[in-house]
């Protein structure tokens, strides 16, 4: 307890006490007069007596360092001292200081800032119980690696697998939600009854499912997610037991899901309900139109899943050739499904930001290099004076530990600023697909250390540059030397290879930056089949009571495509089912060429039904025959049109026109292709083209179909007047928002992530290019400074100015062109490992690379030119006469 | 001078207690001669040692100081126990006491169980 009370005692005491300082003399001298007044009595001089007092007492200063040793704790009041000396020489020379810490806040800013969305995408366990063992579960075929599943065939494999301890399947489905004020399209999820208890998660009102629920027979219920029961129950605890009307059907709410649950494989959606199996694609076994999620049995792995699911397909494919035929298993990883996609822009990011990073850490370290060359004297005078290695050294550590706290605090700050400005960049409903990025934290464990990790290896660096340096026998001399002309070569060339480095990571960031840019700029100007501008899209569903029936669905569409056509500003307008151009692969279909063998094999290709002016309203190109007409219906003989990727594959050396393909029914209805169009983008901007079928809408309608709309005016302000003028045919059609074209293309997902990618690498390549300017300004400056005297004796012997200009440019030249030959060398490996990131344009996109050697020459001559100014104009009188 | 001992390592504290204790409040010069009248002037003390001493027992709080004025009209900082010193003071006593019987045991000559 003592041992306590003296350590805080000693501690407060660290902070030095004027006062008990000036008690202590006052004490001291209270104490030799007692002594002299005694030494006196007994007969001593004045002199004498306070001589001998003092003696006796052992000196006054010693005793006050004991003294102060004794209130406090040594190495603190030595730390303390070395803090506030650091914080006075940083303060001194502002400049530097200033630099080095807005150099280190900014590389720790972009790292840490980066490292929270790789932290919140890749690291963080997904929030479920024992996510490791979630895997997601998919069928396969040749076209689709990973494609769905069909409700027989899942229940056959939750039967026979042996690896799952639960499998279950979600299937994502557009409701019409009726409320007072008419219907509303919602979002919902059909799961079989047990998801939630593989996933692991509670609802927080109500129950889960029970076994049993995802029955056909089974009562129509639903559980809320947390922003639905918010948004539309208030929260109150009344909603449980209530009903909602979803298509028609009454759906009693028995749940809400905590509010931090998410599966963004399923999106964000309202409503979740037991998936009764009724539709006419859950009860047929070759209709795929679910996705599987599993909990893998402990010891299980995910290749011993796949062996386990792939024998079981085999032995269906046997049992049902007729569905099953060409039908595998797929097992993934759960992260991998819901990551997958973003992993490799995330570390391309993160690689990004860790060479900004390192130029900075470069730079600083060059910069303590300059300055511990003007320190050489004063280590000098200090070492001679008796200052210790290791306090001279503690010395560097305590300054740079100083750069490295205040450029941490801002940076971690700005870290937090860059991380809510980054969140809010991203479009609200792309961020509702990607909920890992919605709640990052920055004051966690992992990111922390991070940065952490980055701020102990900054001070390493930051400690050794000096000490290194300093500790080498030639600034043992500083003190002696009068002359600093030879000293700075050793630095020129430390310097210089740092500023090598620099540059080469700088052309590496700008190669990358150049090459993304290049693909963002190809995605959006890759052939698209079909004339975007002033075209807009909009998507409805039918109820099923008022336009079940075929002729029913035949007579909306030619009524809306009637009544938009009447619209002033509208130029034309046409129908698809199973979706617009890049909406991606929709449905797809089984067919066979007639009059070729066929044994029974499933020819798989995406199926689109359109109406007769739909590739007229596209502007799609007609290569061969002819388009669909309005008057062919069911009445009429089938009739196709295919794209060239069709062509390409399944007629490679004959002509297509004429043909006749069938469905796999027995007999075979005959299909005629009657056309043959350019390729349209169906899918991602940077997918291939599949092959494509295209049918009249009139011989398959549906009641979900999307409108493609040409104005004569840009801009998508039409939009709601469409929706207006589809309710007012029938109130009871749901239509989403619906789309303009073009925008469709800017904001599809590779063209976001591309162009994301390519801004924030094409931020990180500028800043690099300044601080690695900044860099080679920084050496040829200073040894400009240092070789003044030299100069001035070359011109002072002769030298032309442009002499001293083409020295200097020299000297700066071959560092750039060294810097920028090794970054070329680097980038082009670099770029090959992002070559999934790049699209229409190579790693060694030679434009590029020679673009970037180009810029950064001229960024490298102009900051070189500045001192090489100065050099010129050295007068040599003065140069010579300055040391 | 030669047969004069130096204050031994931690002795020093027992000793400022003990003359604190005796005498009452009383400044450092006092302390230390009455230190070395005690032991017979058989002690030398270095009286710079004192002050920090003071400070360390102070911080520790077994001894609290007050300036005042001495006999012959001087101004001195006086010392004087606090409760946790003298707590202090006699348990140091007693483990000395237990130190030096037990030393004193092991000097003797022969006379302990055979």
């Amino acid at each position: 307890m003592r041992a306590v009370r003296l350590l805080l005692a000693r501690l407060a005491g660290v902070r030095p006490n004027g006062n008990r300082v000036r008690e202590l003399d006052d004490e001291l001298e209270s104490h030799l007069q007692f002594h002299i007044d005694d030494n006196i009595r007994a007969g001593m001089t004045p002199q004498q007596a306070r001589r001998e007092a003092v003696l006796k007492l052992g000196g006054i200063e010693p005793v006050k360092e004991a003294y102060r040793d004794a209130g406090s704790v040594p190495f603190m009041e030595h730390l303390l001292q070395d803090i506030k000396f650091s914080v006075r020489q940083l303060r001194k020379n502002s400049g530097f200081t200033t630099t080095a810490i807005l150099m280190l806040a900014l590389g720790m800013c972009a790292s840490v800032a980066i490292f929270a969305f790789v932290d919140g995408a890749l690291i963080k366990p997904l929030p479920y119980k024992d996510p490791a063992r979630l895997v997601g579960v998919f069928e396969s075929v040749q076209m689709f690696p990973q494609s769905n599943l069909s409700w027989d065939d899942y229940k056959d494999w939750k039967r026979l697998n042996t690896v799952f301890s639960s499998l279950e399947v979600y299937n994502r489905n557009g409701y019409a939600l009726t409320t007072p004020t008419g219907v509303e399209p919602v979002g919902g999820v059909r799961v079989s009854d047990g998801f939630f208890r593989t996933l692991g998660v509670h609802p927080i009102r109500g129950r889960d499912f029970y076994e049993g629920e995802d029955s056909a027979s089974a009562v129509r219920t639903v559980m809320l997610s947390y922003g639905a029961w918010q948004k539309r129950f208030g929260g109150s605890d009344s909603a449980i037991g209530q009903a909602v009307v979803l298509d028609g059907h009454p759906y009693v709410i028995i749940g809400v899901l905590p509010r931090e649950f998410h599966f963004s494989p399923a999106g964000q959606r309202e409503f979740w309900m037991p998936l009764h199996p009724e539709s006419e694609c859950d009860l047929r076994r070759s209709c795929h139109s679910l996705f599987g999620v599993g909990r893998l049995k402990d010891g299980v792995t995910v290749g011993a899943a796949l062996a386990n699911l792939t024998s079981i397909a085999q032995q269906l494919e046997k049992q049902y050739p007729g569905s099953n035929t060409g039908q595998g298993a797929a097992v993934a990883p759960l992260t991998e499904v819901i990551v997958g996609n973003i992993r490799p822009i995330l570390l391309l990011l993160l690689f990004g930001s860790a060479l900004l990073l390192l130029i900075a850490a470069v730079n600083v370290a060059g910069l303590l290099l300059v300055r511990s060359e003007t320190r050489k004297r004063e280590i000098a005078v200090r070492t001679a004076l008796g200052a210790s290695v290791g306090r001279i050294f503690s010395q560097f550590v305590t300054e740079g530990l100083v750069l490295v706290v205040a450029g941490s605090a801002i940076g971690i700050t700005g870290a937090a600023w860059a991380i809510q400005l980054l969140t809010k960049l991203i479009p609200a409903d792309m961020l509702a697909n990607m909920p890992l990025l919605q709640d990052l934290e920055l004051m966690n464990v992992r990111v922390l250390g991070f940065a952490g990790v980055i701020a102990v290896s900054a001070l390493v660096l930051f400690a050794l540059t000096p000490a290194i340096r300093l500790s080498s026998p030639d600034v043992r001399g500083g003190l002696a030397e009068g002359s600093r002309g030879s000293a700075g070569t050793v630095w020129n060339r430390l310097g210089g290879k740092l500023v090598v480095l620099e540059l080469a990571v700088a052309v590496v960031l700008l190669v990358g930056a150049g090459l993304l840019g290049k693909s963002v700029y190809q995605l959006l100007h890759v052939e698209l089949g079909f004339q975007p501008e002033r075209l807009l899209t909009i998507g409805l569903a039918a109820p099923k009571p008022s336009y079940g029936k075929d002729a029913l669905q035949i007579a909306l569409g030619r009524q809306i495509i009637h009544k938009f056509e009447a619209m002033p500003g509208v130029t034309g307008a046409g129908i698809a089912s199973n979706g617009v151009p890049l909406d991606g692969n929709g449905n797809t279909t089984w067919f066979r060429v007639l009059g070729r063998p066929w044994h029974g094999e499933h020819n798989e290709t995406p199926e689109r039904d359109v109406s007769a002016n739909y590739f007229t309203v596209l502007g799609a190109r007609l290569m061969r025959g002819r388009f669909f007409d309005e008057s062919e219906d069911a009445t009429k003989p089938k009739v196709a049109i295919i794209n060239r990727a069709f062509a390409r594959k399944h007629f490679p050396d004959e002509d297509p026109i004429g043909k006749q393909i069938s469905g796999l029914s027995t007999p075979p209805v005959p299909i005629e292709i009657v056309g043959l169009i350019e390729d349209l983008r169906e899918g991602e901007l940077d997918a291939a083209i599949p092959p494509v079928l295209y049918m009249p809408f009139n011989q398959n309608p549906d009641r979900y179909f999307s409108l493609v709309v040409r104005t004569s005016q840009a801009g998508s302000q039409m939009l709601p007047s469409l929706a207006a003028a589809i309710r007012e045919i029938n109130s009871e059609i749901v239509t989403n928002a619906g789309t303009g074209m073009e925008d469709k293309i800017s904001d599809s997902p590779s063209a976001y992530m591309h162009r994301s990618a390519a801004w924030l690498v094409g931020a990180f390549a500028a800043l690099a290019l300044l601080l690695g300017v900044i860099g080679l300004y920084g050496v040829v400056a200073y040894s400009v400074s240092q070789r003044t005297r030299e100069i001035g004796v070359r011109m002072a012997l002769g030298a032309q100015a442009g002499g001293v200009y083409r020295m200097i440019l020299g000297e700066a030249g071959r560092l750039a062109a060294t810097g920028i030959g090794v970054g070329l060398v680097c980038s082009v490996a670099a770029a090959s490992l992002m070559s999934s990131l790049l699209f229409g344009v190579r790693s060694w996109d030679v434009p590029t690379l020679a673009g970037v050697a180009v810029l950064l020459g001229l960024a490298a001559m102009l900051a070189s030119f500045i001192p090489a100014r100065r050099a010129a104009s050295v007068n040599p009188v003065e140069a010579l006469r300055a040391e | 001078m030669k047969d004069k001992a130096e204050v031994w390592q931690g002795t020093l504290a027992l000793m400022v207690l003990k003359t604190i204790e005796t005498i009452g409040p009383i400044h450092g010069y006092a302390i230390a001669r009455r230190i070395e009248q005690t032991s017979g002037d058989r002690l030398i003390l270095n009286y710079g040692t004192l002050y920090p001493a003071l400070l360390k027992l102070e911080l520790e709080g077994s001894i609290v100081s007050e300036w005042g004025v001495s006999e012959n009209n001087r101004k001195a900082k006086f010392y004087k126990l606090t409760r946790a010193g003298r707590k202090q003071l006699a348990g140091a006593t007693r483990n000395w006491e237990e130190t030096t019987s037990i030393l004193a045991r092991f000097l003797a000559p022969d006379q302990g169980p055979a």
